[in-house]
């Protein structure tokens, strides 16, 4: 180890070579470049709404769309709360992520299972409730090409409003789903010791910030389909 | 365990694993799902020229068309069928034949063909790496190429035959599937062939990155890098940030043909389909899409080849690149500015006035970064002591037509200009020379030179000069006069202009252009016989470094096995280009610098 610390203080101004610059493993960079990358393809997304949607002249009333709770009396008025709940849930699932980081960086092979599986639990139950809204919605009529719901000032809404939610929130859960599904890997690999044989538990990390990332992109489309 | 240790193992290991030993291959491993990256790059040049073949005799067909739009050849029926219904390529399949001319050379051959072979083959020589960041990544990223490669094919045996809307694919005719025959399965295929590639391109890149990063060899700094590892570095950033906005708008374009949504689709009018029941889409949304992945697309294509030229241009003038350090600014320079001027493709779309006088503005600023690369090109070549090798008279082709190619850009980057010029043959004009036959010219430089490297054997030098004198000629004699066919108004993208007075006058420079067009794609053919031929007979290389060049490729066995090196990765003591220092002719990478050596770099 002490032979490391000696090589990379001799560079003094750029990097020499033989060892990672920004001392980083190059699944990393690659792990930060692919970020970018859906950062753009998301960017797309968001802006091509943003455009169609000012360009309309009016858009329904989230607060009255998305009012709706599970097992809650028919016609309950509960604006915003079940996706209130849906995002304290991916919110949650981050911070676990963020232990299970923690505990790998510790090779505290029991701490990165339980946050793990915690991590893997709340993706799922974020899941679950994308399903149950998008359920929700379509039996009250709306779909890809279908709109029910009226604008804030009452009159026919463009059916704009659920081709972008559809299609953007499916992307997004799309995502989650991998999320999902790579920490399932991820799960996997540290209960059969693979991380432990590697001496390291840097895929942890790298499938954390896969995770953050959904996590972080969820707030955006969260604030431009549900608050604004 | 810490994390320096944790990198130091990984690099251990790709150090110590490779190199020594033999492999056991078998066929599949070693040709077919290879994870060598020379190998690689092998497959993507190669596929590249299938789709180059396609994609030129394509052009060949539509240029029989314009050039004897009133005659008819038998033989064509034969072999084209319901597409040259008595003897003449019907509209349609003219239409189909463009689009897929144009996405085919765009995407297939001058993306994947040029950067799928190149950063691939260069980038472990050349930084001095056993191979990839991650050989796997870079085996998927050729066979999703593939892939995307035969679902494109397969779209040109459909009953409607390939998507005919033009290589940009604007709704409605790429949105709407009754709007002609083209717009159906076929333009599915087309967007499901468009968005394997982009998987492609991004599996790619990011590999690209990542090994540029962190894979060079020890001493290799960042600014001791050739200039064809920076090419290749911005190229791979620009792929990768530019590409997802391009399959954002693809899956918006599948919703709109498949899921009864409106994104781009509004209560217009289309021939044929009547008043569609769509509102609130924009048209103008996707060419925004597009062309935010589009403009980047044309650096993505000409960064590369500016990068080999730099490189094959210093050894064969036996000095070292003028400006290095500006010819990097200038490629920096170039992949930002390459983000801020998409607008420019769409001056007459119904773009405010005051934003196109913005994108105008950007768009002249990159007038700027290119200009010092053609002066630093220039400078280097001034007294230098010049190697007319078939590369190098390539890499010179490719810097004639940059020039005569640009200076076409500053027209057409002016709005007022533009309103006239759009769409009209000087644009078809224009980026062919600058974009699509300068690339070509990289490609062919890169080739041509790095053939001993490939194959550890010699192309043909007269079957070269022919076939770079040809190319030269013809890609000014097809594409020069077009200009002014432009500047009368004739438009692109039309079947057939024998019916408007206005155009009679260029019939027979029609005609002229489409002989022309022909020769050169038989001079083509005369590149790929020297090319496989040289293969398996070609002069065998006896030295290490035929070129006496400097960079790291050359310090490799003259056919380098898996892992490149067979010992240790030499270590690196200073730049790419010292030629003619202190009275020797060149002085590689892996010299250490002596004691009394001037200084310098």
């Amino acid at each position: 180890m002490s032979n490391v610390t000696t090589a990379s203080s001799t560079e003094a101004k750029w990097w020499g070579g033989g060892k990672s610059p920004f001392n980083v493993e190059y699944g990393k960079v690659m792990m930060w470049y692919f970020l970018m990358s859906d950062a753009f393809t998301f960017g797309a997304f968001l802006i091509s709404y943003g455009t169609v949607r000012f360009s309309t002249n009016g858009w329904p009333d989230p607060n009255e769309v998305f009012r709706s709770f599970p097992f809650a009396p028919e016609g309950v008025h509960a604006p915003l709360v079940f996706v209130s709940v849906m995002t304290f849930i991916l919110i949650v699932s981050s911070v676990t992520m963020v232990l299970a980081v923690h505990a790998g960086k510790n090779m505290d092979k029991n701490g990165v299972v339980r946050n793990m599986i915690w991590t893997i639990i709340g993706g799922i139950a974020f899941l679950s409730c994308q399903a149950w809204e998008w359920n929700h919605l379509f039996h009250e009529g709306a779909w890809w090409g279908q709109n029910p719901f009226l604008n804030a000032d009452g009159t026919a809404s463009s059916t704009n409003f659920t081709n972008f939610f559809f299609t953007i929130t499916g992307f997004h859960g799309f995502h989650v789903l991998s999320g999902v599904v790579i920490n399932i890997i991820m799960l996997i690999m540290t209960l059969t010791d693979k991380f432990e044989q590697r001496g390291h538990y840097l895929m942890i990390e790298k499938a954390g910030l896969y995770w953050h990332f959904v996590d972080l992109v969820w707030v955006f489309v969260f604030t431009c389909f549900y608050l604004l | 365990m810490s994390h320096e240790e944790v990198l130091h193992s990984h690099e251990g290991h790709g150090h110590d694993d490779h190199g020594h030993h033999e492999h056991h291959e078998t066929f599949l491993s070693k040709y077919v799902f290879s994870m060598d990256h020379k190998m690689i790059a092998k497959q993507f040049l190669i596929t590249g020229m299938v789709w180059a073949v396609l994609g030129g005799l394509m052009s060949v067909l539509f240029r029989l068309q314009l050039g004897y739009p009133e005659a008819s050849f038998p033989w064509l029926e034969s072999i084209l069928g319901k597409w040259a219904k008595g003897g003449q390529i019907t509209p349609e399949a003219y239409y189909a034949l463009v689009t897929t001319h144009g996405t085919v050379l765009v995407f297939f051959v001058l993306t994947a063909g040029l950067s799928g072979t190149f950063a691939n083959f260069l980038i472990p020589l050349q930084i001095g790496a056993r191979d990839m960041a991650s050989p796997f990544m870079n085996m998927l990223s050729y066979w999703f190429f593939f892939t995307a490669s035969i679902i494109m094919l397969s779209s040109m045996f459909v009953e409607t035959g390939p998507f005919s809307g033009g290589w940009t694919a604007y709704p409605p005719l790429s949105a709407l599937g009754d709007a002609s025959p083209g717009s159906k399965s076929g333009m599915d295929l087309w967007i499901i062939a468009m968005a394997l590639f982009i998987v492609s391109s991004l599996l790619g890149g990011l590999n690209y990155i990542a090994t540029i990063l962190n894979m060079r060899t020890k001493g290799m700094s960042m600014t001791r890098l050739p200039l064809t590892i920076w090419a290749l570095f911005f190229t791979a950033v620009l792929g990768v940030l530019s590409f997802p906005v391009l399959l954002s708008g693809m899956i918006l374009l599948i919703f709109d043909r498949n899921f009864h949504t409106s994104f781009y689709l509004s209560d217009i009018f289309v021939n044929g389909v009547g008043a569609l029941s769509n509102e609130g889409g924009s048209a103008i949304l996707y060419q925004h899409l597009f062309w935010f992945l589009g403009h980047p697309e044309v650096y993505i294509i000409l960064l590369p080849a500016m990068g080999m030229v730099s490189e094959i241009m210093s050894v064969n003038s036996r000095k070292p690149i003028f400006g290095y350090m500006a010819m990097l600014g200038s490629l920096f320079a170039i992949a930002v500015l390459a983000f801020l001027v998409w607008a420019h493709h769409m001056f007459v779309t119904g773009l405010n006035p005051f934003l196109g006088s913005i994108f105008v503005l950007l768009t002249l600023l990159i007038a700027v970064p290119s200009a010092i690369k053609v002066f630093n090109w220039l400078t280097t070549l001034w007294r230098g002591n010049i190697r007319f090798t078939p590369g190098m008279l390539f890499a010179i082709g490719f810097v004639s037509l940059f020039i005569s190619g640009g200076l076409t850009g500053i027209w057409l980057g002016n709005a007022a200009l533009d309103i006239h010029l759009h769409d009209t043959y000087f644009v078809i004009a224009h980026f062919h020379i600058v974009m699509g036959v300068a690339s070509m010219f990289g490609m062919f430089a890169g080739v041509y030179h790095w053939f001993p490297k490939m194959y550890g054997r010699y192309m043909n030098n007269s079957l070269a000069y022919i076939h770079f004198w040809v190319t030269l000629a013809g890609a000014y004699l097809i594409f020069w006069p077009m200009h002014y066919e432009g500047l009368a108004g004739m438009p692109r993208r039309y079947f057939d202009f024998s019916i408007w007075e206005s155009f009679k006058m260029f019939a027979d420079l029609n005609r002229f252009i489409s002989t022309v067009a022909m020769i050169v794609f038989a001079a083509q053919l005369l590149f790929l016989m020297n090319f496989f031929y040289s293969i398996f007979k070609g002069r065998k290389v006896t030295t290490l470094n035929p070129w006496q060049a400097n960079t790291l490729e050359w310090t490799t066995p003259i056919r380098p096995g898996h892992g490149n090196w067979p010992g240790e990765i030499p270590e690196v003591h200073r730049w790419p280009y010292d030629y003619g220092k202190d009275g020797q002719d060149f002085i590689p990478q892996d010299v250490p610098v002596g004691a009394n050596e001037s200084h310098g770099h």
